[in-house]
């Protein structure tokens, strides 16, 4: 295996809310173009640990970040212009946000924040993005109706399609199947996996067999410690090193 | 970075450079500033406009003033020119005459209306009392001195047999009206902060309509309401045209409701213009700015505070 530069390191992160520690002390690297996923049961850092890679500690009150993240190699602190960081980065929420715009408004916003003016590129934007995200079939004979109309499970596709308007570097997805069918998220599934190899993927799982599915390397999370980080087979044929990572593969815990 | 084609065909230039402050990051930090000076602003006049009646009203205060004769004797005569006297007793039972009523009037028909509002109106009525409600709130208060002159008038004279119906009765139903807007909308929004489910949940139950609102939503509205009532005290309290017009303007402790009263506002509006900078008077008129300006103030925190509450929990 070629040695890359990783997308994102992560040294030491300790993160804190108030006096609560949410996460403690951890390091680990993602690499680029990598389905990455984070497991472990409720409140075991995870969405904290995602929150802080691109700096939406900022809008949380209260929550502190010490240690050092660094993204394409620099230290994200450093950065002077933190915005241009977040268009490289897309989030998806555990609860999907259709933004009160129409479904179309929703998708071209970020481009159009970016400066794409053109009603052309605009629209191939939209209509690539719709389609990357398996909805546009949908919805293509009515993008001007609300975005907040549509289904639960077609609203979080939207909200995918609009993470991938501005054809970000990562994607963080947070819990993203835990408000929706399982039919949608096997769709989301096929979507994340038609984009796995153009960009590098995070996500945050309570559901291990979700994490099996999609996850080239997997690291489980518990009480705000990183257990252990393996390449995602081995660790579920029984390779796991610490026992509780174990247990919990197993369906065994708590 | 790729730039392969399908299916994902990366736009790199749509994110700019991570160290490059684009015109965008500009002008939120200009934004940024603008708006704090906005914000301070407010807080600047407030202080600004404390400084200067507590300026103006300095002189009077630190020789004239005598507290006990201000606030417990009944006497003004500032214009006298051999024995004034600044007792402004007969003001504040005028205005707390004035306000009381109006409280009675208003908080039955705002309480009436907001629960109206929120609870059984459909959609339409809802939205078109909103507006006649806000309408409401916009008639200029000289409209409704007018309204007490012309209209209550005459009609407290009739139904009453009375002399004159310019009195408490007259300013307090118009001011209780001209309350009932604000405090109508502000019932309302704590209606509505109220969770839907509480309702389903207690409706679930079998509980009837009122039983519900009764049980459940107001007692979950409880400090939204009374921070309504303060705001309608704070409303009442301070408006001036109309208790110059409506309540006779005479200075009286009052012992029944059909009684001429005078306010503490109306008498700054009245007696200010013919009043020489700087003498006693002035000075006198000035330190009922500042009382003003100090209950005005308390009862407005106070209320902002416990709709706080509510928003806290
Ligand atoms: N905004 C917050 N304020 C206070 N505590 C928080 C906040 N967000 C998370 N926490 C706490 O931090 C810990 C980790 O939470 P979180 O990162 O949400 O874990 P997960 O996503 O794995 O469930 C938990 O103990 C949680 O209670
Ligand atoms: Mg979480």
């Amino acid at each position: 295996m070629v040695t890359q530069a990783p997308k994102i390191q992560v040294d030491n992160l300790t993160i804190r809310h108030g006096e609560r520690v949410a996460l403690r002390d951890v390091s680990l690297a993602i690499r680029p173009n990598e389905v990455f996923a984070i497991i472990g049961p409720a409140n075991a850092g995870k969405s904290s640990f995602l929150k802080a890679l691109n700096r939406m500690d900022l809008f949380t009150d209260k929550m502190e970040v010490a240690g050092r993240i660094l993204f394409n190699g620099r230290d994200i602190r450093t950065l002077r212009n933190l915005y241009a960081l977040r268009r490289r980065i897309g989030v998806v929420f555990p609860l999907p946000v259709g933004l009160p715009l129409t479904i179309y408004e929703n998708v071209a916003l970020g481009p159009k924040l970016a400066g794409v003016r053109e009603r052309a590129e605009l629209d191939a934007i939209v209509e690539r993005c719709l389609r990357l995200a398996a909805l546009w079939d949908e919805v293509k004979d009515r993008l001007n109706d609300y975005g907040s109309l549509l289904s639960g499970g077609q609203q979080q596709r939207l909200t995918i399609a609009r993470a991938l308007s501005q054809s970000p570097e990562v994607l963080i997805l947070d819990e993203f199947s835990i408000a929706i069918d399982p039919i949608t998220t096997m769709r989301i599934e096929d979507v994340l996996e038609q984009l796995r190899s153009e960009l590098t993927i995070i996500l945050a799982s309570t559901s291990i067999q979700q994490a099996r599915r999609l996850a080239d390397r997997t690291a489980f999370f518990l009480d705000g410690r990183c257990i252990e980080i393996g390449d995602t087979e081995p660790l579920f044929e029984g390779g796991a090193r610490d026992a509780r990572t174990r247990r919990y593969l197993e369906g065994r815990f708590g | 970075m790729s730039d392969r084609t399908s299916p994902f065909a990366r736009d790199t230039t749509l994110h700019g450079d991570c160290d490059r402050r684009d015109a965008a990051w500009y002008i939120d930090k200009g934004v940024e500033w603008l708006l704090f000076l906005g914000g301070i602003s407010a807080i600047l006049f407030i202080i600004g406009i404390f400084a200067f009646i507590t300026h103006e009203g300095m002189g009077f205060i630190t020789t004239r003033f005598d507290a006990g004769e201000f606030f417990t004797t009944q006497y003004w005569t500032p214009s006298d020119e051999y024995d004034p006297e600044y007792g402004i007793l007969a003001m504040l039972a005028g205005t707390a005459s004035v306000t009381g009523l109006a409280m009675l009037t208003a908080i039955p028909f705002s309480l009436g209306a907001a629960i109206y509002i929120g609870e059984f109106a459909g959609e339409r009525a809802r939205e078109a009392l909103k507006i006649l409600v806000e309408l409401l709130a916009a008639i200029p208060s000289v409209v409704w001195g007018f309204i007490g002159l012309s209209v209550m008038n005459p009609l407290l004279i009739a139904l009453f047999d009375i002399p004159v119906g310019l009195n408490i009765v007259n300013a307090g139903i118009l001011l209780g009206l001209m309350a009932t807007p604000i405090m109508t909308s502000i019932a309302e929004d704590a209606l509505k902060a109220v969770p839907d489910r509480y309702r389903e949940a207690a409706e679930a139950m079998g509980a009837t309509r009122w039983q519900v609102i009764y049980k459940v939503v107001l007692p979950a509205a409880r400090n939204g309401l009374l921070g309504a009532v303060l705001l309608g005290v704070g409303r009442a309290f301070g408006e001036t045209m109309v208790v110059l017009m409506a309540t006779g303007h005479a200075i009286n402790i009052p012992d029944s409701p059909f009684d001429a009263v005078r306010a503490l506002t109306a008498t700054i509006a009245a007696e200010l213009g013919e009043t020489t900078a700087g003498s006693d008077h002035w000075g006198a008129l000035f330190t009922i700015g500042i009382l003003l300006f100090v209950i005005t103030f308390l009862i407005n925190l106070s209320a902002d505070l416990i709709v706080r509450g509510i928003r806290g929990k």
